[in-house]
């Protein structure tokens, strides 16, 4: 397993040698002078000049990537010019803000599709069948901003029930002390549940956002999977032997069931974990996200490769648990690795 | 030999343990709703066995998934009773009907690997059926598995137990299936095309340990199977059914000494068995006006295929990834490969064909595809018409000329036909690529081709999920010879055909070859299909060759032991 793991990782090796040339370069052929925007309105070219060489952009493009190269050695990820904190320091604080919202709202979507997807393979037909498409469909076909506003208008502005979609927590408590960065977990473990209970109600609209969005492929691939399962010889033999239903759906078409399911989940995460750039905006939420938008606008290349590069390993690291996860779920995967 | 005593059936007086009624089942498909099973009527008693024989489509397993209960959910059963030993079967609730099964009424499939939960260890397959029906507490439950596993004669079974069912061959994942259907010492088996898809000598393996393990518990058995020699050897009674209706009901001796219904009567002509020709499968009429087979046979002058000391070797599975290989230098160690054809030399004559057999696993798949030029050989040659073509390489082997004049008919008619081509398309593919044959004239050809192969002009512009069986094997056929190929590699080409239809595509194919002046060589595992096409017959083990010939020398006088391991093992119809 160890040497699979090894091999596996030695793999990634060019993947990420290709992410950090190919960040490195976007960043340089995106239209937009940094200098010139630096030096502002009023520059005169000897300043703009002058601003371009302490970036460092008068260089040869070969010198300047291994400069690049070589401060991301040294965790380096350069300062933002927009802010003048560095990067490295901005992702980190932002980062889990993303990945909680990110993997809570995939968490409350699995809790609801995949069962919805096994009942509706089970019961094909029935109503739980229809409200599954239904359900699915009207989530996946409504814009993530659209559903965000939705729930912003009914839950907040017109019931009252939400807080006010104004960041991570409300106005009166304070941050916990930073273990991991999610607040949720930063906030129990220091006892502190005034602030657990405000983070969490902060959560619930955009979690809902996200998991709204993200129902439709995880249910609709369980359901296709499981019925593909359900329809193959060993269920038939399993029936045929008298094991009982629940064994039968769980233990032998459910596990069979998975490997398309991980897949999907694998894919819906990455792409939530990008996407949720809109949910970020619409909830004032600090994440990688709407960081790497407002920096992308303003041509700030350092935090636009910080985020690339981040995003990059958290895919690279994402596909790894898969790998493993396949490994766990099918003995003939573990044999191949 | 194998049977046993038949016992006394006096419907009279014991009680029957299956007594199945004037049943009738329904589909609802989209064209309405299908009978597939009309007002059957079968009567088991205890210790029996009985086959149900049967083509495609008759039935005949629809009956024992009704039995079970277990149709898909579009089927139900319409019409009749089910009673089993006393307890009305259609009139029990689902939780009572689950105890049954596995308990007292248990199957056994076709296709034993899929048959099994491909990510489930099969010790706790097993333990699964045994906790169901509390035949075992959890302590004791794996002892009971691994009892199971040496009863059905599986080599170290407590080592076997942590198998998954991808690690354990075709024939052993069968007895897994039957150890999975019996621990629960059922009073009735169900085995529904159990050998199907299984070498000869497994399927006499696996057979012998069924008979004998029902055999000591007293129990039941019902055979479901497309293969009447298989039914003979091993049933008490048989019935014979056709579109879902019974046609004839007889004891196993007396149904195949004479058989009353013209339909078993043309199941049993179709059947191939020792001692007839080609024409004698088919119908009288049929048979008639195929008139009498071609005496053209081989020409003495130069092979037209010569292949010597031909090799291909594999590495090993689980053997070093090409990845890490990358890394260590050094030479391949020893036993990383597994020679799957180790040195074979034979030739093919103009106008000969020759059968190629043995079971699987012994190259002859492999052997194939290299004379096909899909794979390439690690050494050896292979010369076709004097020039070695095992010299260039597969990848390129498909522009070239001689391309033409080697075809293919691939074994599953179905799978090797694009979908979303017609089956005039998919017979006009190879005269696309490989001749320069005018858009106008094409449709001509195409149409020449169809007749030839006995295809309905009619059906030229259907697709295949619109064709049956046989006439997409009349497809796959015309497309091979549609270039008018010296050598045919024809693989398995009736493997998936029900036997009447078997028997037409092996006339065809005969009628073929003497008006074309082909050579066929004809990969099979069924010794008594090559026995009637071939004129002389090579016997693969182990990727090599055990002994080759004449047909009629091989099979009558065989002088490897294989061989005759191999002809012993066919199930032969008491005749």
């Amino acid at each position: 397993m160890l040497a699979t793991l090894g091999k596996r990782l030695l793999t990634v090796i060019p993947t990420l040698i290709g992410v950090i040339i190919v960040t490195f370069l976007l960043t340089r052929v995106l239209p937009g002078d940094p200098a010139v925007y630096f030096a502002g309105p009023a520059a005169t070219p000897d300043s703009i000049a002058e601003i371009r060489k302490g970036l460092g952009l008068d260089k040869p493009l070969p010198e300047q990537f291994v400069r690049y190269v070589g401060d991301l050695a040294h965790g380096n990820f350069g300062n933002s010019l927009s802010t003048g904190r560095p990067v490295a320091t901005e992702i980190a604080s932002r980062l889990p803000a993303s990945a909680e919202l990110t993997l809570l709202g995939l968490f409350v979507s699995l809790v609801i599709a995949v069962p919805l997807g096994i009942l509706a393979a089970v019961k094909q037909g029935s109503w739980i069948d229809h409200t599954c498409r239904v359900v699915a469909t009207a989530g996946v076909s409504l814009p993530v901003f659209f559903t965000g506003l939705l729930l912003v208008y009914a839950f907040y502005y017109q019931l009252g029930w939400a807080p006010a979609p104004l960041g991570r927590l409300d106005a009166f408590a304070s941050a916990p002390p930073q273990i991991n960065g999610f607040y949720l977990i930063d906030s129990l473990v220091t006892g502190n549940f005034e602030v657990f209970r405000s983070a969490l109600s902060q959560l619930i609209l955009p979690v809902a956002t996200l998991a709204i969005f993200s129902l439709a492929p995880i249910a609709r691939m369980t359901r296709a999977s499981m019925l593909a399962v359900l329809a193959s010889e060993f269920v038939r033999t399993a029936r045929a032997s008298g094991l009982d239903t629940r064994t039968v759906i769980i233990t032998y078409a459910f596990r069979n069931a998975m490997l398309p399911v991980v897949t999907t989940l694998g894919m819906v995460f990455s792409f939530l974990l990008g996407a949720n750039v809109l949910v970020e905006k619409v909830f004032a939420w600090p994440g990688i996200g709407s960081y790497a938008v407002e920096a992308l606008l303003q041509s700030d290349f350092a935090p636009v490769q910080g985020f690339v590069l981040t995003m990059a390993v958290l895919y690279v690291v994402l596909n790894l648990v898969i790998d493993i996860l396949y490994g766990v779920i099918d003995p003939r995967v573990r044999l191949e690795g | 030999m194998l049977k046993a005593p038949t016992p006394e059936v006096d419907t009279g007086e014991a009680l029957p343990l299956l007594d199945v009624r004037d049943l009738t089942v329904e589909f609802q498909t989209r064209r309405g709703t299908v009978q597939a099973v009309k007002h059957v009527n079968i009567s088991l008693a205890k210790g029996e066995t009985l086959g149900i024989v049967g083509e495609s489509g008759s039935g005949k397993s629809v009956t024992s998934y009704a039995v079970m209960r277990i149709l898909d959910r579009a089927g139900r059963i319409a019409d009749g009773s089910v009673r089993f030993s006393n307890l009305d079967l259609r009139q029990i609730d689902e939780s009572e009907m689950r105890d049954l099964r596995g308990r007292e009424m248990s199957m056994i499939f076709q296709s034993p690997r899929l048959a099994l939960n491909p990510i489930r260890k099969i010790g706790h397959q097993i333990e699964d059926v045994l906790l169901q029906h509390a035949q075992a507490d959890a302590a004791a439950a794996a002892d009971k598995a691994v009892e199971m596993l040496e009863q059905v004669r599986i080599a170290r079974p407590r080592e076997r137990y942590h198998a998954y069912p991808f690690e354990l061959s075709g024939g052993m994942c069968q007895r897994v299936v039957i150890a999975l259907a019996l621990a629960c010492r059922p009073q009735l088996l169900i085995a529904d095309e159990p050998t199907t898809g299984l070498d000869v000598t497994t399927q006499k393996a696996v057979m012998d340990l069924v008979v004998e393990l029902t055999r000591e518990r007293g129990m039941s058995t019902i055979l479901i199977t497309h293969d009447l020699g298989l039914a003979a050897a091993y049933c008490d009674k048989v019935i014979v059914m056709e579109k879902g209706n019974v046609v004839e009901t007889a004891k196993a001796e007396t149904i195949f000494r004479n058989p009353m219904h013209p339909y078993t009567r043309k199941l049993m002509r179709a059947t191939p068995r020792p001692g007839i020709t080609l024409r004698e499968l088919l119908p009288d009429e049929d048979a008639l006006r195929a008139g009498a087979i071609g005496a053209a046979t081989a020409k003495a002058d130069a092979p037209l295929l010569k292949v010597e000391k031909l090799v291909k070797e594999y590495p090993r599975q689980g053997a070093a990834s090409s990845l890490s290989r990358l890394f260590k230098s050094g030479p391949t160690p020893e036993g990383e490969v597994f020679r799957a054809v180790d040195g074979i030399s034979f030739e093919i004559a103009r106008g000969e064909s020759v059968g190629l057999v043995g079971e699987s696993g012994c190259g002859k798949s492999t052997t194939s595809m290299m004379l096909m030029r899909l794979i390439d050989k690690t050494s050896g040659t292979i010369s076709f018409d004097g020039e070695d073509i095992g010299a260039i390489p597969a990848k390129d082997f498909a522009t070239l000329p001689q391309r033409r004049r080697i075809q293919m008919v691939f074994q599953d008619p179905t799978d090797s036909l694009n979908p979303r081509f017609t089956a005039a398309r998919a017979i006009a593919d190879p005269l696309l690529r490989l001749s320069d044959i005018s858009r106008h004239s094409l449709r001509g050809r195409v149409e020449e081709l169809a007749t030839q192969v006995g295809l309905p002009l009619d059906l030229l512009d259907r697709f295949p999920h619109q064709l049956s069986g046989g006439q997409k094997a009349r497809v796959g056929i015309a497309r091979a010879i549609a270039l008018k190929p010296d050598l045919v590699v024809l693989d398995e080409p009736t493997a998936a055909l029900d036997v009447s239809v078997q028997a037409v595509v092996l006339n065809l194919l005969q009628d073929l070859k003497d008006k074309l002046g082909m050579s066929y060589l004809f990969v099979s595992h069924d010794l008594n299909v090559v026995r009637l096409l071939c004129d002389r017959v090579i016997v693969m083990k182990s990727g090599q060759i055990v002994e080759q010939g004449l047909t009629a020398r091989v099979m009558d006088a065989p002088q490897a032991e294989y061989t005759r391991d191999l002809l012993a093992a066919i199930p032969h119809p008491p005749i």
